[in-house]
């Protein structure tokens, strides 16, 4: 199983032969086995030449830069192994088509309604669970009357507005939930949320790349110039799924606390330890692994998106009808 | 249409597999038995020449003197195996070129002798004309075989939804 490699200090990345090195700011060099990673983030400053990315390339390596403040920079990813020209005509007529687009918009939305309520069920407080599912449920029944695409947005707006109403029944410690604000986060809560949803976008973005799908072809999101939304699209299955049930779990078991958050001006970031908290947590989660129904098999949650990824290439070339993932225990 | 050797192979073997490695959707590269097979085929035979070009498609594992080899890990695929090999000649006789074939499984050291008599070629000829029609309609259906389990093909088939759980 290949992992990722999060790189929190500053240093310098360099190829010596075939192998990849880290040498950190005290000069000290460290291998990284190419072969077993994935993908390598980047959030501080890392000095590289093009002798190492050309090794990255051959390894089918992808890099991932983020700011200073967590936020996603862009990627340097490895020409593209898996092309068909086919898929990706199939899957802009999906987008082209009205009715077509609506259909998987929709299932998204579906899905992550879905798993919003599997979160109030699992840490949600008792007396309050049933009221906040069905709020949702009923707004989720308006999906199937929505005929264009700010209609199903409007009602995913909704949807999280009441799936944000609910945090505070779920959150222990004295936590308590405001409001959704971003770039920048006002809370701890909200640093965690952009964070979460930042890390699970690249996530999404390296899985895809391994298929034929084009991450720029997208469904719910407007397809734009500036990013993969389709990353964007396949993310709102996962962030209720796998960033948020992070979140609780942090926070519910004091595994994160206000001291693992830097404050500017009413601005909040994680701090250093406070993300290298989230990012064990995170790679954990991604790493470890559930049976799968239908393959009656061990997949990891990583590998879920990449199966996610299948089903939708089996929508769009008239294979079997898309059905999005829903977590069933 | 151009046909590889390779997806004679996979007509022989699963017309799924064949429809979607001709659109360009394949799931070698990431397969463990895949790798194995690569791997297998550089290090068997090192010392004969490799890969030789008939056209910009196809491309001839090995060609010793008067005979072209296919290395394979496991004889299970037999017939498939066969059937790209009498392709093969079949190819290599259009261009004036008469050879035998040697199928290897040095894995089970085991070598199969094929010849490209008038029967094959007309499994030959027929076996175009069926890939021709089948690539020019819908994805076949999934049939489930007892080889599925090892093919790279296998989570992409397989991975689905049942029906809504609440």
């Amino acid at each position: 199983m290949k992992r990722d490699v999060f790189m929190m200090s500053g240093g310098r990345l360099k190829r010596k032969d075939n192998t990849l090195y880290f040498v950190n700011e005290e000069g000290l060099s460290r291998p990284l086995p190419i072969e077993q990673t994935d993908n390598i983030h980047i959030f501080g400053q890392v000095d590289m030449n093009s002798s190492m990315l050309h090794l990255l390339s051959s390894h089918g390596v992808q890099l991932h830069l983020y700011n200073y403040y967590g936020f996603y920079d862009g990627s340097f990813v490895p020409r593209k192994k898996q092309v068909s020209g086919f898929t990706v005509v199939q899957q802009s007529s999906h987008v082209w088509d009205n009715e077509k687009r609506m259909y998987i918009a929709r299932q998204f939305i579906q899905s992550a309604v879905h798993h919003m309520q599997r979160n109030i069920r699992k840490y949600g407080a008792e007396e309050e669970v049933s009221s906040y599912i069905g709020t949702l449920s009923a707004h989720a029944a308006l999906l199937d009357e929505a005929r264009s695409i700010p209609q199903l947005m409007g009602i995913e707006g909704q949807c999280r507005q009441v799936y944000y109403g609910s945090f505070n029944c779920m959150l222990k410690g004295g936590w308590k939930w405001e409001y959704r604000s971003k770039r920048p986060p006002h809370d701890p809560i909200n640093a965690m949320i952009s964070f979460g949803n930042s890390i699970m976008y690249t996530a999404v973005l390296s899985e895809i790349y391994k298929t034929v799908l084009d991450p720029t072809i997208s469904f719910l999101h407007e397809s734009s110039s500036k990013r993969y939304s389709l990353c964007l699209d396949i993310a709102e299955i996962f962030k209720p799924l796998i960033t948020d049930s992070i979140i609780f779990n942090l926070i519910n078991n004091r595994r994160i606390q206000e001291k693992h958050f830097d404050q500017e001006d009413g601005l909040v970031y994680l701090s250093d330890e406070g993300r290298k908290r989230f990012l064990a947590a995170f790679d954990e989660k991604m790493k470890s692994t559930f049976k799968h129904r239908q393959l009656k098999r061990n997949v990891s949650y990583r590998y879920l998106i990449r199966l996610e990824a299948y089903k939708l290439i089996k929508h769009m070339i008239g294979d079997t009808v898309y059905k999005p993932f829903k977590a069933w225990w | 249409m151009s046909i590889r050797g390779i997806e004679m192979h996979y007509f022989a073997m699963c017309h799924r597999k064949l429809w979607l490695f001709n659109r360009g959707i394949g799931f070698e590269l990431e397969h463990d038995r895949v790798i194995e097979g690569l791997v297998l085929h550089d290090q068997a035979y090192s010392r004969l020449t490799k890969e030789v070009s008939l056209d910009e498609f196809t491309t001839i594992d090995t060609i010793d003197g008067d005979i072209v080899r296919e290395v394979k890990i496991s004889s299970r695929m037999e017939h498939a195996d066969r059937l790209q090999m009498l392709y093969y000649l079949y190819l290599l006789r259009q261009r004036g070129i008469e050879k035998k074939g040697l199928l290897s499984y040095p894995k089970e050291k085991k070598t199969v002798g094929i010849e490209l008599d008038a029967e094959g070629e007309q499994e030959i000829e027929q076996a175009i004309k069926s890939i021709d029609s089948l690539l020019s309609g819908k994805v076949p259906n999934l049939r489930k075989k007892t080889y599925c389990k090892k093919c790279a093909y296998f989570d992409y088939c397989f991975v689905g939804e049942e029906e809504d759980a609440v």
